[in-house]
C-alpha cells in the first residue's frame, strides 16, 4: 500500500490542482473504508452471528450504534465483519490479477512479434466474457465457496493490467534510458527494477485502488441477487437484501451497507477523476 | 498491423479483416472458455452421470446398475476427463446446446424466447440514454459552465455513483411503491418495461453526457470548426456539418465500453424486476443447477456482447476515415 501513496502525487504532476485534491480526496475515502474493514472487527468486538432474539431491530444506541437485525445480531458488527471480508477478497483478487496482468503486459512489449500477438489475443479471449458473467459463471461452479468468486474476480481482472502495462511500458522501453542500460550491459531484472517498476507504479497505484472498488461492487451485485455468498456470512450485498424488506420500519439498517458502498464507489471515482475542461 | 499498402481500398480491406478476425477470434474463445467451465460444472453436479441420463430415458423404476452401465459404456462416460472434454466443445461447435435439465425443452428454443425480451430491454434503455444523454452533452459542450451543464454534470456523478442494483431498487420503491404508478416487477403490464429501462438508460445516459460533452468541447475548439465559422457558416451549419461528425467518433467508442454495463447491468436488473430475459434466465438457472440453461444463456449472452462490439467497429470505422487508411494503430 505504500507505493500507492507514494504514487498518486507523482501521477497528479501532470494534472491540475484541483484533480490532484479530488484523487487525494478519494484516496483518503478509500483509506478510511480500508481502516474501518481492518480494525472494525477488532475495535468493535461483538460476533457477528451472535443473535438476541429479544432485541430484535433496535433502533441505534449505545449498545449497538447501528442498530439491529431481524435476529437481533449486531449490524455495525456484521457491517465491519462484510466489509473486511468483501474488501479482503477483492484485495487479493485484484493483486493475483495485477501481478501476472502487469508481467505479460511487460512481455508482450519487451518480446513483442509472435509473442505480443498471442498475448493480445489472450486478452481479447478474456475480453468475450463480460467480467460480471464471468465471475457469475465461477460462482456458479461451487456456490457459496470463496475461491470460485476468487478465481472468477481475478480472471476478469487481469485483463486492464495487461493493457495498462503494455500501452505504459511501451515509451520506456523504447527510451534512450532502456536503451543505455542494455548497452552497459544490465539484464531484464534491473531493467525492470529500476526502469519500468518506478514508471508503471503510479498508474498502477490507482488501477489496483479502482479495481478493488470493482471487485466489491460485483460482490454485493452477486450477493444481492442471491448467486455469490450466501447468508448467513456477513456481506454487503446479501446484507441489503436482508434489510431490504424493512426500509419502512428501520430504514437505518438498509443505510449502513448502502452508504459503505457508496462511500466505495465515491472515493473510486474521485481516484480515477479526470482532468474536466473548465 | 504494419500496414505497408498503400492503396487505400486495400487498406480498408486490411482493416475490416482485421475487426472481423479479432471478433471471430473472441466467438471462438468464448465457446471455448464458457463450454469448459459449464463442463466442470456438469461435472460437479451430484450423484452419478450414467444413473441420471438412464432414468432419464427410461424411467427412475427401471433403473439398475446393469442400465446405467449400459449407458456408460454407450455415450462412453468412463472415457478420461480430456477426452469427455473434448466432445462437449464438439457439441459447441455444433451448435448443440442440449435440453434444459428443468424444462426439458431444446435450449436454443429457451434462449432464442429470451433473447427477444432482452433486446427489447436493451433497445429501450439505448433510446432512453440517446435521448437523454445525447442532447445535454452536445449542449453542455457548446455552453460549458452553464446551468444545463452545471446540472448534467451534478446529475451525471449521482447516476454514476448509485450502482444499477440500487438504482433498481430505489425506483422500485419510489415510483412502483409509493407512488403505484408502474408494476414493481414481471412482464404483465404494457408499462412494466418502463422502470427496467430507466434503470439501465439512467446510468448509461449520465456516462453518454459526460462523454458526449468532452467530445463536443474538443470538435469546437478546433480548427476545422473554427475554419468552418470562419468561412461564413452559421453556428448550427458548422455544427452539423462539421461538428457533429468528428464528436461522433468518441462518443460510438464509447458505447463499445458501456456494453459491459449493459450486459451486466441486464443479468442484475433483469433478475431484480424479474424481467422474462436471458439474465434473468441465467440467474435461474444457476439456482436450478440447470447446467444446459447456464451453458446457453452465457454463449448467448457472450455472443450479443461480442456482436454489439463488432457493429461499433464497424461504426467507428465507417466515422473515421483515419483508421481505415491505417494511417492510426
Amino acid at each position: 500500500m505504500n507505493a500507492n501513496l507514494m504514487g498518486i502525487p507523482a501521477l497528479a504532476r501532470h494534472a491540475s490542482r484541483r484533480v490532484a485534491v479530488r484523487r487525494r480526496a478519494g484516496f483518503a475515502i478509500l483509506a478510511l473504508v480500508a481502516v474501518f474493514a481492518l480494525a472494525g472487527p477488532f475495535a468493535i468486538g461483538i460476533d457477528p452471528a451472535r443473535q438476541t432474539l429479544a432485541d430484535t431491530l433496535m433502533p441505534p444506541g449505545a449498545a449497538h450504534w447501528l442498530g439491529t437485525d431481524l435476529f437481533g445480531r449486531s449490524v455495525l458488527a456484521r457491517l465491519a465483519h462484510a466489509a473486511r471480508l468483501s474488501l479482503g477478497l477483492a484485495c487479493v483478487a485484484a493483486l493475483s490479477a495485477a501481478v501476472p496482468g502487469v508481467l505479460l503486459g511487460v512481455l508482450a512489449n519487451w518480446r513483442g512479434g509472435r509473442v505480443e500477438r498471442a498475448l493480445v489475443m489472450l486478452a481479447d479471449a478474456v475480453l468475450s466474457v463480460p467480467g460480471l458473467l464471468l465471475v457469475l459463471l465461477f460462482a456458479a461452479l461451487a456456490p457459496g465457496r470463496y475461491w470460485a468468486l476468487y478465481i472468477g474476480l481475478s480472471l476478469s481482472l487481469w485483463v486492464e493490467y495487461f493493457r495498462v502495462a503494455r500501452v505504459a511500458s511501451r515509451p520506456v522501453l523504447a527510451g534512450d534510458a532502456v536503451q543505455a542500460s542494455r548497452l552497459l550491459g544490465f539484464g531484464a531484472a534491473y531493467i525492470l527494477r529500476r526502469h519500468l517498476v518506478p514508471a508503471l507504479a503510479p498508474v498502477l497505484g490507482t488501477l489496483l485502488a479502482f479495481s478493488t472498488a470493482q471487485a466489491v461492487l460485483a460482490l454485493a451485485a452477486l450477493g444481492f441477487i442471491g448467486v455469490g455468498l450466501q447468508s448467513p456470512t456477513p456481506e454487503l450485498g446479501l446484507m441489503m437484501i436482508e434489510f431490504l424488506p424493512h426500509y419502512e420500519e428501520a430504514p437505518w439498517l438498509i443505510a449502513a451497507p448502502v452508504s459503505l458502498l457508496m462511500l466505495l464507489v465515491l472515493g473510486m471515482m474521485l481516484l480515477v477523476a479526470e482532468e474536466d475542461a473548465p | 498491423m504494419n500496414n505497408l499498402t498503400n492503396d487505400k481500398a486495400g487498406a480498408t480491406a486490411t482493416a475490416w479483416t482485421g475487426i472481423l478476425l479479432r471478433r471471430c477470434m473472441q466467438i471462438v474463445a468464448l465457446g471455448l472458455l464458457v463450454g469448459t467451465v459449464c463442463f466442470f460444472m456438469a461435472r460437479f453436479l451430484p450423484g452419478d452421470m450414467a444413473t441420471r441420463i438412464a432414468a432419464g430415458r427410461y424411467g427412475y423404476d427401471l433403473v439398475n446398475n446393469a442400465a446405467a452401465d449400459a449407458v456408460r459404456a454407450e455415450l462412453g462416460l468412463d472415457r478420461p476427463t480430456w477426452l469427455a472434454l473434448l466432445q462437449w466443445w464438439g457439441q459447441i461447435a455444433r451448435f448443440d446446446l442440449g435440453t434444459s435439465l428443468v424444462t426439458g425443452n431444446a435450449v436454443w428454443r429457451e434462449v432464442a424466447h429470451q433473447l427477444g425480451a432482452t433486446v427489447d430491454l436493451a433497445v429501450a434503455s439505448m433510446l432512453i440514454a440517446v435521448t437523454a444523454g445525447l442532447p445535454l452533452g452536445i449542449w453542455s459542450g457548446l455552453h460549458p459552465g452553464g446551468w444545463i451543464d452545471r446540472l448534467t454534470l451534478a446529475s451525471a456523478v449521482l447516476l454514476r455513483a448509485i450502482p444499477s442494483f440500487l438504482l433498481a431498487v430505489l425506483l422500485m420503491v419510489l415510483v412502483a411503491v409509493q407512488l403505484g404508478a408502474l408494476p414493481v416487477a414481471g412482464d404483465d403490464h404494457a408499462g412494466s418495461l418502463l422502470l427496467p429501462a430507466l434503470t439501465l438508460g439512467l446510468g448509461l445516459a449520465a456516462g453518454l453526457a459526460r462523454v458526449t460533452r468532452a467530445a463536443m468541447r474538443e470538435a469546437a475548439a478546433s480548427p476545422s470548426f473554427e475554419f468552418a465559422r470562419t468561412k461564413g457558416l452559421s453556428d448550427r451549419q458548422a455544427l452539423v456539418r462539421h461538428g457533429l461528425r468528428q464528436a461522433a467518433t468518441p462518443v460510438v467508442a464509447y458505447l463499445g465500453v458501456q456494453a459491459v454495463f449493459l450486459v451486466e447491468g441486464a443479468v442484475v436488473v433483469e433478475t431484480l424486476f424479474a424481467w422474462p430475459g436471458i439474465g434473468h434466465a441465467l440467474v435461474h438457472a444457476v439456482f436450478g443447477r440447470d447446467v444446459p440453461m447456464i451453458q446457453g444463456t452465457a454463449l448467448c449472452m457472450g455472443g450479443v456482447f461480442v456482436t454489439f462490439n463488432l457493429l461499433v467497429d464497424a461504426a467507428c470505422l465507417a466515422l473515421d476515415p483515419r483508421r481505415r487508411t491505417g494511417s492510426t494503430a
